[in-house]
């Protein structure tokens, strides 16, 4: 993170650049949009750009590129614990529960045929 | 007393407290936002169909354009103060404030939209996630400009007496705000694009 105020003037011309690559990548997203791609690689565009833009704000204006290990530390077990978060969904598709059994007289008239 | 490493460093971490503190705090606010982003996951993935079209992408993409401004501001508004410029960080401070009621009273004219057309939480399973988590948003947005509204009016008195530790205030508002922006970022295609 710059402190004195001559990095500081370096920055500024960094935190301008990427505010105008924010607009642009915002116009972008959009403009995918109107293209109506299949809804699976609409919406791999969609995350890639909004991971790319949330990754110059947090490294850029939160100073995240230049930060110190304890922060680092605390963000590491912040991105193990969301990605279990977001892993939760596939756990639910993956469970029997609430998938009806096939009834046993059913099943054994099956085996007949 | 005073409150110990508002200004120095803490040793051990190499941080002000007030810094820690803040990305602690936002790290609970990641797994807030992701338990809802988790629940609309699971809610899209079991509806039989879910619904496009229904917001208004112009006006979300003008509040993202708004947004990303106003991180632009607040950034300068810190950059100023650490270039001794009291006046610009408050010209800066100023229009971030002006730029997120922009952004609260476009997401009212889309909510009265809403409600004007029966349309409210209750209607399908796809508005009461998108109001679950634009409203909790828009909360986040409200408490931030409190604080900016607070460094604006009572709390600037402290750029006088302890310069430093005002800039210091102001950068953690900042990563606040910032983190607003970004959760922002992911909502507004995930909510009007997908």
């Amino acid at each position: 993170m710059p402190s004195d105020p001559a990095e500081v003037k370096k920055a500024v011309r960094t935190y301008m650049m990427v505010g105008a690559a924010l607009f642009v990548f915002t116009a972008i997203t959009v403009a995918a949009n109107r293209l109506h791609l299949a809804v699976p690689l609409a919406i791999t565009v969609a995350l890639i750009i909004a991971t790319m833009k949330g990754s110059m704000v947090a490294g850029v204006f939160m100073h995240l590129s230049h930060e110190r290990k304890w922060i680092y530390g605390a963000l590491l077990l912040t991105v193990v614990l969301f990605a279990a978060l977001m892993c939760l969904p596939s756990f639910t598709m993956m469970d029997g529960i609430g998938t009806p059994a096939p009834a046993v007289g059913v099943a054994a008239e099956n085996v007949g045929h | 007393m005073n409150i110990p490493y508002t200004v120095e460093e803490r040793p051990d971490t190499g941080l002000t407290n007030g810094k820690l503190g803040i990305w602690l705090f936002l790290a609970s606010e990641v797994m807030l936002f992701g338990a809802l982003f988790s629940t609309y996951i699971i809610l899209r993935m079991g509806a039989p169909e879910w619904p496009h079209g229904e917001l208004n992408v112009t006006l979300g993409a003008i509040n993202t354009v708004i947004l990303i401004s106003s991180s632009v501001t607040m950034v300068m508004a810190w950059a100023s103060l650490k270039m001794n410029d009291f006046g610009k960080h408050r010209l800066f401070l100023a229009a971030t404030l002006v730029l997120s009621a922009v952004f609260l009273v476009n997401k009212y004219f889309e909510y009265a939209d809403h409600f004007a057309r029966g349309e409210g939480p209750a209607h399908s399973t796809f508005l009461a996630i998108y109001f679950t988590l634009t409203g909790l948003h828009g909360l986040h947005i409200l408490g931030g400009m409190i604080v900016m509204a607070y460094f604006l009016g009572p709390g600037a008195g402290l750029w006088k007496k302890n310069p430093e530790q005002f800039a210091n205030r102001i950068e953690v508002t900042g990563l606040y705000w910032h983190f607003v922006d970004l959760v922002w970022i992911f909502l507004f295609p995930v909510l009007y694009l997908l």
